[in-house]
Protein backbone atom coordinates (compact mmCIF):
# COMPACT_ATOMS: atom_id res chain seq x y z
CA UNK A 1 0.00 0.00 0.00
CA UNK A 2 1.05 3.28 -1.12
CA UNK A 3 2.04 5.64 2.13
CA UNK A 4 2.27 8.73 0.61
CA UNK A 5 0.95 11.29 2.86
CA UNK A 6 2.96 13.70 3.84
CA UNK A 7 5.56 12.57 6.98
CA UNK A 8 7.39 15.05 8.47
CA UNK A 9 10.90 15.37 7.59
CA UNK A 10 13.68 14.60 10.37
CA UNK A 11 15.02 17.40 12.55
CA UNK A 12 18.83 17.40 10.80
CA UNK A 13 17.72 17.85 7.17
CA UNK A 14 14.97 20.60 8.22
CA UNK A 15 17.81 22.46 9.91
CA UNK A 16 20.36 21.80 6.84
CA UNK A 17 17.59 22.91 4.12
CA UNK A 18 16.68 25.83 6.30
CA UNK A 19 20.53 26.93 6.79
CA UNK A 20 20.79 27.02 3.37
CA UNK A 21 18.28 28.76 2.41
CA UNK A 22 19.50 31.64 5.09
CA UNK A 23 22.72 31.42 3.35
CA UNK A 24 21.02 32.25 0.34
CA UNK A 25 18.80 35.20 1.56
CA UNK A 26 20.39 36.82 3.94
CA UNK A 27 23.44 38.47 2.37
CA UNK A 28 20.52 39.79 -0.41
CA UNK A 29 19.03 41.53 3.14
CA UNK A 30 21.84 42.78 3.88
CA UNK A 31 22.23 45.12 1.06
CA UNK A 32 18.75 46.80 1.67
CA UNK A 33 20.40 47.79 5.71
CA UNK A 34 23.84 48.86 3.56
CA UNK A 35 21.74 51.63 1.60
CA UNK A 36 20.71 53.03 5.16
CA UNK A 37 24.01 53.40 6.73
CA UNK A 38 25.17 56.92 7.68
CA UNK A 39 28.80 55.40 7.20
CA UNK A 40 30.65 57.10 4.22
CA UNK A 41 34.50 55.32 4.18
CA UNK A 42 34.17 51.83 5.04
CA UNK A 43 31.50 48.72 5.40
CA UNK A 44 31.07 49.12 9.15
CA UNK A 45 29.15 46.56 10.90
CA UNK A 46 27.12 47.63 12.85
CA UNK A 47 25.96 50.99 10.82
CA UNK A 48 27.04 53.47 13.17
CA UNK A 49 23.22 55.30 11.91
CA UNK A 50 20.85 55.31 9.69
CA UNK A 51 19.59 57.86 6.98
CA UNK A 52 17.77 58.35 3.79
CA UNK A 53 20.00 61.02 2.74
CA UNK A 54 22.02 58.75 0.08
CA UNK A 55 18.69 58.50 -1.96
CA UNK A 56 18.52 61.62 -2.45
CA UNK A 57 22.69 62.04 -3.55
CA UNK A 58 21.84 59.25 -5.58
CA UNK A 59 18.76 60.47 -7.46
CA UNK A 60 21.04 63.54 -8.55
CA UNK A 61 23.37 61.98 -9.89
CA UNK A 62 23.70 62.02 -13.50
CA UNK A 63 25.81 59.33 -14.40
CA UNK A 64 23.82 56.69 -12.60
CA UNK A 65 20.28 58.15 -14.75
CA UNK A 66 22.66 57.84 -17.99
CA UNK A 67 23.73 54.01 -17.02
CA UNK A 68 20.25 53.20 -16.09
CA UNK A 69 19.19 54.58 -19.17
CA UNK A 70 21.56 52.74 -21.31
CA UNK A 71 20.45 49.37 -19.70
CA UNK A 72 16.73 49.80 -20.01
CA UNK A 73 17.45 50.56 -23.58
CA UNK A 74 19.30 47.77 -24.27
CA UNK A 75 17.11 45.33 -22.06
CA UNK A 76 14.18 46.51 -24.24
CA UNK A 77 15.45 46.53 -28.00
CA UNK A 78 17.28 42.69 -27.26
CA UNK A 79 13.92 41.68 -25.49
CA UNK A 80 12.12 42.74 -28.16
CA UNK A 81 14.95 40.81 -30.70
CA UNK A 82 14.73 37.49 -28.41
CA UNK A 83 11.08 37.41 -28.28
CA UNK A 84 10.69 37.35 -32.65
CA UNK A 85 13.73 35.30 -32.47
CA UNK A 86 12.92 32.31 -29.42
CA UNK A 87 9.68 32.12 -31.07
CA UNK A 88 9.91 31.85 -34.28
CA UNK A 89 12.61 28.73 -33.32
CA UNK A 90 10.04 27.47 -30.59
CA UNK A 91 7.25 27.41 -33.52
CA UNK A 92 9.94 25.35 -35.68
CA UNK A 93 11.05 22.89 -33.37
CA UNK A 94 8.01 21.78 -31.76
CA UNK A 95 5.30 21.84 -34.27
CA UNK A 96 7.30 19.47 -36.73
CA UNK A 97 10.00 16.94 -36.94
CA UNK A 98 12.93 17.45 -39.67
CA UNK A 99 16.39 16.79 -39.94
CA UNK A 100 18.96 18.79 -37.13
CA UNK A 101 16.39 19.69 -35.17
CA UNK A 102 18.48 18.79 -32.29
CA UNK A 103 21.06 20.78 -33.95
CA UNK A 104 18.84 23.97 -33.87
CA UNK A 105 18.41 23.19 -29.84
CA UNK A 106 22.26 23.20 -29.37
CA UNK A 107 22.52 26.07 -31.49
CA UNK A 108 20.26 28.48 -29.12
CA UNK A 109 21.19 26.68 -25.83
CA UNK A 110 25.20 27.25 -26.62
CA UNK A 111 25.42 31.05 -25.83
CA UNK A 112 24.42 30.06 -22.37
CA UNK A 113 26.07 26.87 -21.45
CA UNK A 114 29.56 28.21 -22.71
CA UNK A 115 30.84 31.08 -20.20
CA UNK A 116 30.05 34.58 -20.46
CA UNK A 117 33.45 35.47 -21.58
CA UNK A 118 34.18 33.41 -24.29
CA UNK A 119 30.62 34.64 -25.68
CA UNK A 120 32.52 38.09 -24.84
CA UNK A 121 35.83 38.12 -26.41
CA UNK A 122 34.62 36.22 -29.36
CA UNK A 123 32.25 39.03 -30.02
CA UNK A 124 34.53 41.39 -30.01
CA UNK A 125 37.30 39.80 -31.50
CA UNK A 126 34.94 39.36 -34.70
CA UNK A 127 34.01 43.34 -34.41
CA UNK A 128 37.43 43.75 -34.25
CA UNK A 129 38.38 41.73 -37.42
CA UNK A 130 35.29 43.26 -39.37
CA UNK A 131 36.22 46.29 -38.42
CA UNK A 132 32.92 47.71 -36.57
CA UNK A 133 33.36 50.19 -33.54
CA UNK A 134 31.70 49.77 -30.44
CA UNK A 135 28.40 51.15 -30.07
CA UNK A 136 24.81 50.60 -28.77
CA UNK A 137 24.23 47.93 -31.18
CA UNK A 138 27.00 45.88 -30.54
CA UNK A 139 25.63 45.45 -27.00
CA UNK A 140 22.21 44.66 -27.90
CA UNK A 141 24.03 41.79 -30.32
CA UNK A 142 25.48 40.26 -27.73
CA UNK A 143 22.76 40.60 -25.32
CA UNK A 144 19.93 39.26 -27.64
CA UNK A 145 22.12 36.39 -28.40
CA UNK A 146 21.51 34.94 -25.09
CA UNK A 147 18.58 36.10 -24.28
CA UNK A 148 16.88 34.11 -27.40
CA UNK A 149 17.09 31.08 -24.98
CA UNK A 150 15.19 32.07 -22.38
CA UNK A 151 11.87 33.12 -24.87
CA UNK A 152 12.86 30.12 -26.36
CA UNK A 153 12.76 27.57 -22.95
CA UNK A 154 9.03 29.18 -22.13
CA UNK A 155 7.87 29.17 -25.34
CA UNK A 156 8.56 25.15 -25.97
CA UNK A 157 6.97 24.38 -22.89
CA UNK A 158 3.98 26.44 -23.58
CA UNK A 159 3.83 24.64 -27.46
CA UNK A 160 4.02 21.47 -25.91
CA UNK A 161 1.31 21.89 -23.89
CA UNK A 162 -0.93 23.46 -26.44
CA UNK A 163 -2.88 20.98 -29.10
CA UNK A 164 -2.48 20.80 -32.40
CA UNK A 165 -5.44 19.82 -32.81
CA UNK A 166 -6.93 23.25 -31.99
CA UNK A 167 -4.81 24.55 -34.96
CA UNK A 168 -6.28 22.11 -37.51
CA UNK A 169 -10.07 23.29 -36.05
CA UNK A 170 -9.15 26.87 -36.98
CA UNK A 171 -7.64 25.76 -40.56
CA UNK A 172 -10.97 23.73 -40.79
CA UNK A 173 -12.95 26.02 -40.20
CA UNK A 174 -11.54 28.23 -42.73
CA UNK A 175 -9.22 30.69 -41.36
CA UNK A 176 -6.16 30.98 -43.19
CA UNK A 177 -2.81 30.85 -41.48
CA UNK A 178 -2.22 34.31 -40.41
CA UNK A 179 -5.71 34.21 -38.97
CA UNK A 180 -4.94 31.13 -37.51
CA UNK A 181 -1.69 32.84 -35.56
CA UNK A 182 -3.48 35.98 -34.70
CA UNK A 183 -6.69 34.66 -33.02
CA UNK A 184 -5.66 30.76 -31.91
CA UNK A 185 -1.85 30.59 -31.52
CA UNK A 186 -0.96 33.56 -30.00
CA UNK A 187 -3.48 33.75 -27.51
CA UNK A 188 -2.55 30.51 -26.06
CA UNK A 189 1.60 31.67 -25.93
CA UNK A 190 0.66 35.22 -24.69
CA UNK A 191 1.49 34.45 -21.22
CA UNK A 192 4.47 32.35 -22.09
CA UNK A 193 6.15 34.65 -24.35
CA UNK A 194 5.31 37.45 -21.55
CA UNK A 195 7.32 35.42 -18.93
CA UNK A 196 10.03 34.84 -21.14
CA UNK A 197 10.21 38.53 -21.90
CA UNK A 198 10.13 40.00 -18.84
CA UNK A 199 13.13 37.20 -17.61
CA UNK A 200 15.06 37.99 -20.84
CA UNK A 201 14.88 41.77 -20.04
CA UNK A 202 15.95 40.63 -16.28
CA UNK A 203 18.88 38.29 -17.99
CA UNK A 204 20.00 41.54 -20.11
CA UNK A 205 19.67 44.41 -17.50
CA UNK A 206 22.21 42.40 -15.15
CA UNK A 207 24.36 40.80 -17.86
CA UNK A 208 27.62 42.87 -16.94
CA UNK A 209 30.27 39.76 -18.60
CA UNK A 210 29.80 40.19 -22.42
CA UNK A 211 29.08 43.72 -21.95
CA UNK A 212 32.83 44.41 -20.88
CA UNK A 213 33.39 42.90 -24.15
CA UNK A 214 30.87 44.68 -26.45
CA UNK A 215 30.32 47.91 -24.71
CA UNK A 216 33.51 50.00 -25.56
CA UNK A 217 33.01 53.43 -23.10
CA UNK A 218 29.70 53.53 -22.69
CA UNK A 219 28.40 52.72 -19.10
CA UNK A 220 25.53 50.30 -18.66
CA UNK A 221 23.97 49.94 -14.94
CA UNK A 222 25.90 46.68 -13.94
CA UNK A 223 29.03 48.13 -15.58
CA UNK A 224 28.71 51.23 -13.74
CA UNK A 225 28.35 49.07 -10.32
CA UNK A 226 31.53 47.33 -11.71
CA UNK A 227 33.74 50.27 -12.01
CA UNK A 228 32.53 51.49 -8.18
CA UNK A 229 33.69 47.60 -6.90
CA UNK A 230 36.93 48.23 -8.47
CA UNK A 231 37.54 51.67 -7.91
CA UNK A 232 34.91 52.91 -5.12
CA UNK A 233 34.15 56.59 -5.79
CA UNK A 234 31.17 56.94 -3.39
CA UNK A 235 30.25 53.84 -1.60
CA UNK A 236 27.07 54.74 -0.13
CA UNK A 237 25.49 55.63 -3.14
CA UNK A 238 26.59 52.17 -4.69
CA UNK A 239 24.69 50.79 -1.68
CA UNK A 240 21.24 52.62 -3.08
CA UNK A 241 21.75 51.26 -6.51
CA UNK A 242 22.67 48.07 -5.21
CA UNK A 243 19.17 47.66 -3.42
CA UNK A 244 17.47 49.50 -6.47
CA UNK A 245 18.51 47.00 -8.80
CA UNK A 246 17.87 43.86 -6.65
CA UNK A 247 13.91 45.29 -6.21
CA UNK A 248 13.71 46.14 -9.81
CA UNK A 249 14.68 42.94 -11.08
CA UNK A 250 12.77 40.95 -8.52
CA UNK A 251 9.41 42.34 -10.16
CA UNK A 252 9.76 40.40 -13.12
CA UNK A 253 10.98 37.27 -11.81
CA UNK A 254 8.17 37.20 -9.92
CA UNK A 255 5.24 38.13 -12.90
CA UNK A 256 6.84 35.80 -14.61
CA UNK A 257 5.96 33.00 -12.06
CA UNK A 258 2.58 33.87 -11.64
CA UNK A 259 2.21 33.74 -15.26
CA UNK A 260 3.90 30.21 -15.84
CA UNK A 261 3.30 29.08 -12.39
CA UNK A 262 0.13 26.16 -13.25
CA UNK A 263 2.27 23.58 -15.29
CA UNK A 264 5.51 24.80 -17.27
CA UNK A 265 8.23 24.93 -14.35
CA UNK A 266 10.48 25.84 -17.00
CA UNK A 267 10.32 29.98 -16.32
CA UNK A 268 13.76 30.44 -15.33
CA UNK A 269 15.46 27.11 -15.41
CA UNK A 270 19.01 27.30 -16.86
CA UNK A 271 19.26 31.11 -16.83
CA UNK B 1 -0.99 17.46 -39.62
CA UNK B 2 -1.27 14.57 -41.05
CA UNK B 3 -4.57 15.69 -43.43
CA UNK B 4 -4.84 15.45 -46.73
CA UNK B 5 -3.80 18.61 -48.34
CA UNK B 6 -5.07 18.24 -51.42
CA UNK B 7 -8.70 19.27 -51.19
CA UNK B 8 -8.21 22.41 -49.20
CA UNK B 9 -11.13 24.06 -50.72
CA UNK B 10 -12.46 26.12 -47.58
CA UNK B 11 -15.75 26.39 -46.68
CA UNK B 12 -17.82 29.58 -46.09
CA UNK B 13 -15.31 31.24 -43.32
CA UNK B 14 -16.38 31.90 -40.31
CA UNK B 15 -13.92 34.87 -39.98
CA UNK B 16 -14.14 37.05 -42.77
CA UNK B 17 -11.59 35.56 -45.54
CA UNK B 18 -8.37 37.90 -46.64
CA UNK B 19 -7.63 37.71 -50.67
CA UNK B 20 -4.76 38.83 -52.51
CA UNK B 21 -1.68 38.21 -51.43
CA UNK B 22 -2.40 37.30 -47.83
CA UNK B 23 -4.55 34.60 -48.92
CA UNK B 24 -2.46 33.68 -51.52
CA UNK B 25 0.50 33.51 -48.76
CA UNK B 26 -1.64 31.66 -46.63
CA UNK B 27 -2.32 29.24 -49.17
CA UNK B 28 0.94 28.81 -50.11
CA UNK B 29 2.54 27.76 -46.32
CA UNK B 30 -0.57 25.58 -46.01
CA UNK B 31 0.70 23.46 -49.34
CA UNK B 32 4.13 23.73 -48.57
CA UNK B 33 4.91 23.38 -44.74
CA UNK B 34 8.62 22.84 -45.19
CA UNK B 35 8.70 26.27 -46.73
CA UNK B 36 6.88 27.69 -43.87
CA UNK B 37 9.52 26.09 -41.47
CA UNK B 38 12.30 27.62 -43.41
CA UNK B 39 11.19 30.77 -43.66
CA UNK B 40 10.28 30.53 -39.35
CA UNK B 41 14.27 29.09 -38.66
CA UNK B 42 15.88 31.08 -41.18
CA UNK B 43 16.14 34.68 -38.87
CA UNK B 44 17.30 32.50 -35.70
CA UNK B 45 19.93 30.57 -37.62
CA UNK B 46 20.72 32.94 -39.31
CA UNK B 47 21.39 35.29 -36.64
CA UNK B 48 23.03 33.02 -34.28
CA UNK B 49 24.56 31.30 -37.05
CA UNK B 50 26.20 34.53 -38.14
CA UNK B 51 26.43 36.64 -35.03
CA UNK B 52 27.47 33.54 -32.12
CA UNK B 53 29.31 30.43 -34.44
CA UNK B 54 30.66 32.88 -36.89
CA UNK B 55 32.33 35.09 -33.69
CA UNK B 56 33.43 31.55 -32.22
CA UNK B 57 35.26 30.56 -35.30
CA UNK B 58 37.06 33.79 -35.38
CA UNK B 59 38.19 33.33 -32.28
CA UNK B 60 39.40 29.84 -32.88
CA UNK B 61 40.90 31.06 -35.89
CA UNK B 62 43.27 34.05 -34.12
CA UNK B 63 44.28 31.63 -31.63
CA UNK B 64 46.68 30.22 -34.43
CA UNK B 65 48.04 33.58 -35.08
CA UNK B 66 50.65 34.68 -33.36
CA UNK B 67 51.59 38.10 -31.72
CA UNK B 68 54.88 39.93 -33.28
CA UNK B 69 57.01 40.12 -29.88
CA UNK B 70 58.56 43.58 -30.94
CA UNK B 71 56.41 45.61 -32.33
CA UNK B 72 52.75 43.87 -30.44
CA UNK B 73 51.08 43.42 -33.81
CA UNK B 74 49.35 40.91 -34.23
CA UNK B 75 51.16 38.07 -37.33
CA UNK B 76 48.20 36.96 -39.18
CA UNK B 77 49.55 33.36 -40.09
CA UNK B 78 48.92 30.24 -39.43
CA UNK B 79 51.30 29.12 -36.60
CA UNK B 80 51.08 26.71 -33.23
CA UNK B 81 53.51 29.00 -31.46
CA UNK B 82 50.62 30.43 -29.28
CA UNK B 83 49.83 27.36 -27.96
CA UNK B 84 53.22 26.91 -26.91
CA UNK B 85 52.77 30.10 -25.20
CA UNK B 86 49.81 28.59 -23.52
CA UNK B 87 51.65 25.51 -22.26
CA UNK B 88 54.55 27.79 -20.26
CA UNK B 89 54.62 26.78 -16.18
CA UNK B 90 52.77 30.45 -15.13
CA UNK B 91 49.59 29.46 -17.46
CA UNK B 92 49.44 25.77 -16.79
CA UNK B 93 49.48 27.20 -13.06
CA UNK B 94 46.55 29.55 -13.84
CA UNK B 95 44.67 26.56 -15.58
CA UNK B 96 45.53 24.31 -12.47
CA UNK B 97 44.10 26.61 -10.06
CA UNK B 98 41.05 27.52 -12.08
CA UNK B 99 39.98 23.81 -12.19
CA UNK B 100 40.97 23.11 -8.70
CA UNK B 101 38.40 25.69 -7.76
CA UNK B 102 36.04 24.40 -10.01
CA UNK B 103 35.74 20.84 -8.53
CA UNK B 104 35.77 22.24 -5.21
CA UNK B 105 32.48 24.73 -5.70
CA UNK B 106 31.12 21.95 -7.27
CA UNK B 107 31.51 19.58 -4.69
CA UNK B 108 30.87 22.51 -1.95
CA UNK B 109 27.38 23.08 -4.01
CA UNK B 110 26.58 19.38 -4.34
CA UNK B 111 26.79 19.12 -0.52
CA UNK B 112 24.91 22.30 0.70
CA UNK B 113 22.22 21.81 -2.16
CA UNK B 114 21.38 18.10 -1.66
CA UNK B 115 19.27 18.72 1.46
CA UNK B 116 17.55 22.25 0.42
CA UNK B 117 16.74 20.11 -3.07
CA UNK B 118 15.43 16.72 -1.11
CA UNK B 119 13.49 18.63 1.40
CA UNK B 120 11.65 20.72 -1.67
CA UNK B 121 10.85 17.60 -3.91
CA UNK B 122 9.87 15.21 -0.79
CA UNK B 123 8.56 17.25 2.27
CA UNK B 124 7.44 20.68 1.14
CA UNK B 125 3.64 20.63 -0.12
CA UNK B 126 1.60 23.13 -1.74
CA UNK B 127 2.37 26.74 -0.35
CA UNK B 128 5.80 25.75 0.92
CA UNK B 129 6.53 24.29 -2.05
CA UNK B 130 6.04 27.48 -3.91
CA UNK B 131 8.33 28.96 -1.12
CA UNK B 132 10.86 27.06 -1.85
CA UNK B 133 10.96 27.71 -5.95
CA UNK B 134 10.48 31.09 -5.28
CA UNK B 135 13.44 30.53 -2.65
CA UNK B 136 15.53 29.49 -4.94
CA UNK B 137 14.47 31.36 -8.17
CA UNK B 138 14.96 34.52 -6.55
CA UNK B 139 18.76 34.20 -5.52
CA UNK B 140 19.37 32.40 -8.66
CA UNK B 141 17.88 35.83 -11.20
CA UNK B 142 18.84 38.43 -8.67
CA UNK B 143 21.76 40.79 -9.70
CA UNK B 144 25.05 39.15 -10.05
CA UNK B 145 27.27 42.09 -9.27
CA UNK B 146 24.94 42.60 -6.38
CA UNK B 147 25.18 39.66 -5.02
CA UNK B 148 29.37 39.44 -4.86
CA UNK B 149 29.18 43.04 -3.31
CA UNK B 150 27.01 41.53 -0.70
CA UNK B 151 29.75 39.34 0.10
CA UNK B 152 32.41 42.50 -0.18
CA UNK B 153 29.79 43.51 2.35
CA UNK B 154 30.11 40.50 4.56
CA UNK B 155 33.76 39.57 4.13
CA UNK B 156 35.62 43.28 4.82
CA UNK B 157 37.08 43.21 7.87
CA UNK B 158 35.38 45.47 9.12
CA UNK B 159 32.20 43.36 8.11
CA UNK B 160 29.14 41.19 9.76
CA UNK B 161 31.50 38.27 9.69
CA UNK B 162 34.20 39.51 12.14
CA UNK B 163 31.51 41.21 14.30
CA UNK B 164 30.14 38.36 14.54
CA UNK B 165 32.73 36.06 14.68
CA UNK B 166 34.10 38.41 17.76
CA UNK B 167 30.43 38.29 19.70
CA UNK B 168 30.84 34.47 19.78
CA UNK B 169 34.61 35.08 20.88
CA UNK B 170 36.05 32.45 17.65
CA UNK B 171 37.93 35.66 15.96
CA UNK B 172 40.99 33.13 16.91
CA UNK B 173 39.59 30.57 14.58
CA UNK B 174 39.57 33.04 11.50
CA UNK B 175 43.15 34.39 12.38
CA UNK B 176 44.20 31.16 12.76
CA UNK B 177 42.50 30.21 9.32
CA UNK B 178 43.86 33.17 7.48
CA UNK B 179 47.48 32.64 8.64
CA UNK B 180 47.48 29.26 6.89
CA UNK B 181 49.47 28.99 3.76
CA UNK B 182 47.45 28.58 0.41
CA UNK B 183 44.32 29.34 1.58
CA UNK B 184 44.56 32.07 3.97
CA UNK B 185 45.82 36.02 3.52
CA UNK B 186 45.19 39.29 5.22
CA UNK B 187 41.31 39.69 5.24
CA UNK B 188 38.81 36.77 4.16
CA UNK B 189 37.64 39.50 1.34
CA UNK B 190 41.42 39.12 -0.28
CA UNK B 191 41.59 35.08 0.59
CA UNK B 192 41.26 32.45 -2.14
CA UNK B 193 38.96 31.07 0.98
CA UNK B 194 36.83 34.21 0.08
CA UNK B 195 36.83 33.46 -3.50
CA UNK B 196 35.46 30.09 -3.12
CA UNK B 197 32.27 31.23 -0.68
CA UNK B 198 31.43 33.74 -3.34
CA UNK B 199 31.61 30.98 -6.25
CA UNK B 200 29.57 28.45 -3.93
CA UNK B 201 26.74 31.53 -3.22
CA UNK B 202 26.75 32.45 -6.90
CA UNK B 203 25.72 29.41 -8.54
CA UNK B 204 24.74 27.41 -5.44
CA UNK B 205 20.95 27.88 -7.14
CA UNK B 206 22.57 26.00 -10.08
CA UNK B 207 22.69 22.93 -8.40
CA UNK B 208 19.83 22.56 -6.16
CA UNK B 209 17.36 23.10 -9.47
CA UNK B 210 18.54 19.90 -10.96
CA UNK B 211 19.36 17.93 -7.80
CA UNK B 212 15.32 18.99 -7.10
CA UNK B 213 14.23 17.62 -10.19
CA UNK B 214 16.00 14.49 -9.80
CA UNK B 215 14.67 13.89 -6.59
CA UNK B 216 11.09 14.57 -7.76
CA UNK B 217 11.15 11.45 -9.83
CA UNK B 218 12.08 9.32 -6.61
CA UNK B 219 8.75 7.97 -5.20
CA UNK B 220 8.59 8.64 -1.62
CA UNK B 221 7.84 4.36 -0.96
CA UNK B 222 10.90 3.64 -2.26
CA UNK B 223 13.12 5.17 0.75
CA UNK B 224 10.41 3.84 3.28
CA UNK B 225 10.52 0.04 1.46
CA UNK B 226 14.68 0.52 2.28
CA UNK B 227 13.73 1.39 5.76
CA UNK B 228 11.24 -1.17 5.99
CA UNK B 229 14.10 -3.93 4.80
CA UNK B 230 16.12 -2.34 7.58
CA UNK B 231 18.25 0.09 6.47
CA UNK B 232 19.63 2.79 8.70
CA UNK B 233 19.04 6.34 7.33
CA UNK B 234 23.15 6.28 6.24
CA UNK B 235 22.93 3.18 4.12
CA UNK B 236 19.26 4.83 2.51
CA UNK B 237 21.12 7.17 2.00
CA UNK B 238 23.91 5.51 -0.45
CA UNK B 239 22.25 3.08 -1.66
CA UNK B 240 18.84 4.37 -2.74
CA UNK B 241 18.60 8.05 -3.16
CA UNK B 242 22.60 9.20 -4.12
CA UNK B 243 22.53 6.64 -6.95
CA UNK B 244 19.22 8.03 -7.95
CA UNK B 245 20.23 12.11 -7.54
CA UNK B 246 23.07 11.42 -9.53
CA UNK B 247 22.37 12.41 -13.07
CA UNK B 248 20.87 15.66 -10.89
CA UNK B 249 24.29 16.47 -9.61
CA UNK B 250 26.06 15.73 -12.66
CA UNK B 251 23.33 18.15 -14.41
CA UNK B 252 23.94 20.72 -11.82
CA UNK B 253 27.83 20.14 -11.97
CA UNK B 254 27.66 21.12 -15.53
CA UNK B 255 26.80 24.72 -14.61
CA UNK B 256 28.82 25.32 -11.08
CA UNK B 257 31.80 24.18 -13.17
CA UNK B 258 31.61 25.93 -16.55
CA UNK B 259 30.53 29.13 -14.68
CA UNK B 260 33.26 28.97 -12.77
CA UNK B 261 36.07 28.08 -15.50
CA UNK B 262 34.81 31.33 -17.05
CA UNK B 263 34.50 33.96 -14.42
CA UNK B 264 36.77 36.60 -14.00
CA UNK B 265 34.88 38.75 -12.33
CA UNK B 266 34.67 37.40 -8.68
CA UNK B 267 38.25 36.64 -8.33
CA UNK B 268 38.98 39.50 -9.28
CA UNK B 269 36.69 41.37 -6.87
CA UNK B 270 36.91 39.21 -3.74
CA UNK B 271 40.24 37.07 -4.18
CA UNK B 272 44.13 37.35 -4.05
CA UNK B 273 45.88 38.67 -7.28
CA UNK B 274 46.65 35.17 -8.18
CA UNK B 275 45.04 34.81 -11.76
CA UNK B 276 42.04 32.64 -13.07
CA UNK B 277 41.62 31.48 -16.68
CA UNK B 278 38.98 34.09 -17.07
CA UNK B 279 41.13 37.04 -15.94
CA UNK B 280 44.16 35.68 -17.67
CA UNK B 281 42.20 35.99 -20.66
CA UNK B 282 40.62 39.28 -19.73
CA UNK B 283 44.26 40.95 -19.19
CA UNK B 284 45.92 39.08 -22.30
CA UNK B 285 42.98 40.82 -24.80
CA UNK B 286 42.88 43.96 -22.65
CA UNK B 287 46.21 45.41 -21.17
CA UNK B 288 48.06 42.95 -23.01
CA UNK B 289 46.27 43.24 -26.40
CA UNK B 290 47.37 39.21 -27.25
CA UNK B 291 44.18 38.39 -28.66
CA UNK B 292 45.85 35.34 -30.23
CA UNK B 293 47.12 34.38 -26.59
CA UNK B 294 43.31 34.90 -25.33
CA UNK B 295 41.69 33.09 -27.60
CA UNK B 296 43.97 29.93 -26.97
CA UNK B 297 42.94 30.40 -23.11
CA UNK B 298 39.01 30.46 -23.89
CA UNK B 299 39.89 26.81 -25.89
CA UNK B 300 40.63 25.47 -22.47
CA UNK B 301 37.48 25.70 -20.83
CA UNK B 302 35.90 24.76 -24.33
CA UNK B 303 37.56 21.38 -24.46
CA UNK B 304 37.47 20.85 -20.80
CA UNK B 305 33.91 21.57 -20.99
CA UNK B 306 33.27 19.23 -24.23
CA UNK B 307 34.73 16.04 -22.05
CA UNK B 308 32.70 17.17 -19.04
CA UNK B 309 29.53 16.75 -20.98
CA UNK B 310 30.82 13.98 -23.14
CA UNK B 311 31.01 12.14 -19.72
CA UNK B 312 27.78 14.09 -18.09
CA UNK B 313 25.87 12.43 -21.51
CA UNK B 314 27.01 9.44 -20.70
CA UNK B 315 26.06 9.50 -16.80
CA UNK B 316 22.40 10.14 -18.18
CA UNK B 317 22.60 13.67 -16.64
CA UNK B 318 20.36 15.74 -19.26
CA UNK B 319 17.80 13.74 -18.69
CA UNK B 320 17.99 15.62 -15.27
CA UNK B 321 17.75 19.40 -16.80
Amino acid sequence: MRSDGSPSAPLGLKIAAACGLLFLHLPILLIFIYAFTTEEKSFVWPPPGLTTQWFAVTWNRPDVWQALSLSVRVAAISTLVALVLGTLCAAAVSRTQFFGRETISLLVILPIALPGIITGIALRSAFSLAEIPFSFWTIVLGHATFCVVVVYNNAVARFRRTSGSMIEASMDLGADGFQTFRYVVLPNIATALLAGGMLAFALSFDEVIVTTFTAGQQQTLPIWMLEELIRPRQRPVTNVVAMVVVLVTLLPILLAYYLTRDGDQIAGSGK
Amino acid sequence: MTLTATQAKPAPALLPRAGGLRGALSDLFWRKPKLLLLLMLLPPVLWLGIVYIGSLFALLLQSFFSIDEFSGLINRQFTLKTYGDLLQAANLDIILRTVTMAALVTLASAIIAFPIAYYAARYARGRWKALFYLGIMLPLWSSYLVKIYAWKLILAKEGILTWLLAKLHLLWLLDGWLSLPIVGGNSLSVSPTGTFIVFVYVWLPFMILPVQAALERVPGNLVEASSDLGASPGQTFRNVLFPLALPGIVAGSIFTFSLTLGDYIIPQIIGTSRLFIGQAVYSQQGTAGNIPLAAAFTVVPIVIMGFYLWGAKRMGAFDAL
